[in-house]
């Protein structure tokens, strides 16, 4: 990999009280390349993510974007540096319809919040652009919809879509197919895999579906206990001891 | 026009819309239907109360930003023009500089308060709004000199506000529609109105009132608006977005803050007098959080209906029951429960049962009837989008 990379973590620790989440994790990830974050339930790995996108404060270590030093910046600040996040608890604005959510997503990345003397609602590129991204999660037919009313599967896809609008650099999904029923989750892992070959973005996923994770990854990671443990490609990794014992060993249920 | 005017946000119910349009016509024509001091009291009180109950309801109803320090920049409104026209003179320009300087103190107390919710949440900053409330209300008693302390401050408006001001040399004919609809006498109804400060004063207040209104409504449907909804919403996944909240919630109570001190500002002058009780009391902060209530929250329409309905309850209740009374007179418990007496206690059961019935406010109430309405005539249409509920608009 000659390019240089996109994020950076360099010794990156949590402390809550005695318990260490995440253990001087470092990492470096490249554009254009998908990289699963694996590991048994408690691992730390949406701590991991926490901690990049800026949702919790890092104990020590450094966290960089683009080679600059993003660690005491505020989540709102990161995310206009180019780190978006899916989240993997439905995170949407309920009462408020689905086209209203995505569009308060890409009046933010336009950086149209302090408008305050026009109608939101007149504003016909964000319309047109979160009408994009809604059609591009299969969700348009619903844009009226207010959030809470959605099925599960479709408040996944929202969440998606929201991320999606950010247009980010750095996409970060956190199980983004969980709770999703079978025939939906094609339309995601379908996004994923378009993103992923645009070939200049850096995506990094959380997922437990080891199916999906071996047929979307460029390269896996392991924690396990806040540690990285292990690295590479995904056969090598999934076929690592160290994988087999931590990882299917501990939650063999979590496995497929 | 009007879309622009309402911008954009309409009351979506044909029972509101008639109910608001009822309202406005009989502000707009007030000081001709309805005759005497105590009516000229409640009318204009009831437009003062509208824009600040609105300013409330951008905080709590919008933001979910709760603060008990909402008539604190209502007294500073009303306690700078009433301290200007006192000690620098009764004219215009002392009206102006009162004014200015409430707006000034208003919104340097409205941006400590927004930057203190950064350090404070939730109900920790509603205690610390008490706190500073009672704080300021309790200086107001104490000084004395400057403040007129337990006497308020009485003072002089400019001439043209004045009730021996006239703006026209003949008078006008009114026309009472309370007397018409109780008496049923045409010729009985008919008033005399002379144009005088009075009138003038209620119309200015009227018109800015108007504006203030229309200006809250525009920016409550502002990209700015939609922000502090999706606070409000979920204030976790905002920051996710890339808003920095806390930059939102302070213009916010800027914004809150300064109407609130116009509204001040404009009673002041419409009465004269700047008294703690009627300006900084707990009363009144806990008449607006009922107004708010009672109209519907997060709707600013919400504080049309709940600001009328209110005031007119508050003002006419007695009176009513005592028409109703000698109605009833003869039926032995009837008249014992419907004495004017008991008016207070026929006020509270009123808001129990507007509460009961109307958990989500008048406004939001009749909202979910006239959608569930507009479901059911669609509902033979398109199945699958008459299931799910909409949100109305775009």
């Amino acid at each position: 990999m000659s390019a240089p990379p996109v994020l950076e973590t360099e010794d990156l620790t949590i402390r809550f009280g005695g318990h260490v989440a995440v253990d001087r994790v470092s990492c470096k990830f490249y554009p254009g390349t998908l990289t699963s974050i694996v590991g048994p339930n408690g691992a730390g790995k949406t701590t991991y993510f926490n901690l990049i996108s800026g949702q919790l404060p890092a104990t020590s270590g450094t966290i960089r974007l683009f080679g600059e030093d993003i660690t005491r910046l505020k989540a709102p600040a990161r995310t206009h540096r180019g780190i978006g996040r899916a989240f993997q608890l439905t995170n949407l604005f309920p009462a408020l319809s689905v086209l209203e959510n995505v569009r308060l997503t890409v009046a933010s990345r336009l950086r149209r919040g302090f408008d305050m003397f026009s109608m939101a609602d007149r504003h016909r590129d964000v319309t047109e652009r979160a009408m994009h991204y809604l059609e591009r999660v299969a969700l348009d037919k619903k844009a009226d919809v207010a959030a809470a009313a959605l099925p599960h599967g479709d408040q996944r896809k929202l969440e998606v879509a929201l991320l999606l609008a950010l247009e980010p650099e750095v996409f970060m999904f956190d199980e983004p197919t969980a709770g999703m029923s079978v025939d939906e989750v094609p339309v995601i892992l379908d996004l994923i895999q378009e993103i992923r070959k645009q070939q200049d973005k850096t995506i990094l996923l959380v997922e437990h579906k080891m199916d999906v994770v071996r047929s979307l990854s460029d390269r896996i990671i392991v924690l396990v206990n806040g540690r990285l443990v292990a690295d590479g490609a995904p056969a090598e990794v999934i076929a690592s001891p160290v994988v087999q014992e931590a990882y299917l060993g501990v939650a063999p249920a979590a496995a497929e | 026009m009007l879309d622009a005017l309402l911008s954009g946000d309409y009351p979506r119910s044909r029972a509101l819309s008639a109910l608001l349009l009822l309202i406005f016509v009989s502000l707009a024509f007030a000081p001709f239907l309805f005759p005497g001091t105590v009516a000229y009291q409640t009318y204009s009180k009831i437009c003062v109360f509208i824009v600040l109950v609105a300013s409330y309801d951008i905080l709590l109803g919008y933001t979910s930003i709760v603060s008990f320090a909402h008539t604190m920049f209502f007294g500073i409104g009303a306690y700078a023009v009433a301290i200007a026209l006192r000690d620098v003179g009764t004219g215009w320009d002392a009206v102006l500089l009162g004014t200015g300087v409430g707006l000034v103190i208003s919104l340097l107390a409205g941006l400590a308060m927004g930057l203190l919710s950064l350090r404070v949440r939730a109900i920790f900053f509603a205690l610390v709004t008490l706190a500073v409330a009672s704080g300021f209300l309790i200086l107001t008693f104490k000084l004395y000199t400057f403040t007129g302390g337990d006497d308020g401050i009485r003072f002089s408006v400019p001439r043209e506000l004045r009730p021996s001001f006239k703006l026209l040399e003949s008078d006008l004919t009114g026309f009472d529609v309370i007397g018409f609809l109780t008496t049923g006498s045409l010729q009985d109804a008919l008033f005399k109105v002379s144009v005088n400060g009075r009138v003038v004063m209620y119309y200015l207040l009227f018109v800015i009132c108007t504006l203030l209104f229309l200006l809250m409504l525009r920016v409550m449907n502002s990209p700015f608006g939609r922000v502090c909804q999706a606070i409000r919403e979920n204030e976790f996944r905002a920051e996710a977005i890339g808003y920095r909240t806390v930059y939102f919630r302070t213009v916010n109570v800027c914004l809150a803050a300064c109407i609130a001190s116009l509204a001040g500002s404009l009673m002041a002058l419409a009465t004269r007098y700047a008294h703690p009780e009627t300006f900084l009391s707990f009363g009144v902060m806990v008449n607006i959080l009922l107004m708010t209530v009672i109209g519907g929250m997060g709707t600013l329409y919400g504080a049309v209906v709940g600001a009328s309905l209110f005031l007119l309850a508050e003002t006419y209740l007695q009176n009513g029951l005592g028409w109703v009374h000698a109605r009833v007179e003869g039926i032995p418990l009837l008249a014992d429960v419907l004495t004017p007496e008991r008016w207070l206690m026929w006020l509270g059961i009123l808001f129990v049962l507007s509460i009961y019935f109307f958990p989500k406010g008048i406004v939001g109430q009749l909202r979910v009837w006239a959608q569930a309405r507009r479901a059911r005539r669609s509902a033979g249409g398109d199945g699958e989008t008459a299931a799910a509920p909409t949100l109305g608009r775009r």
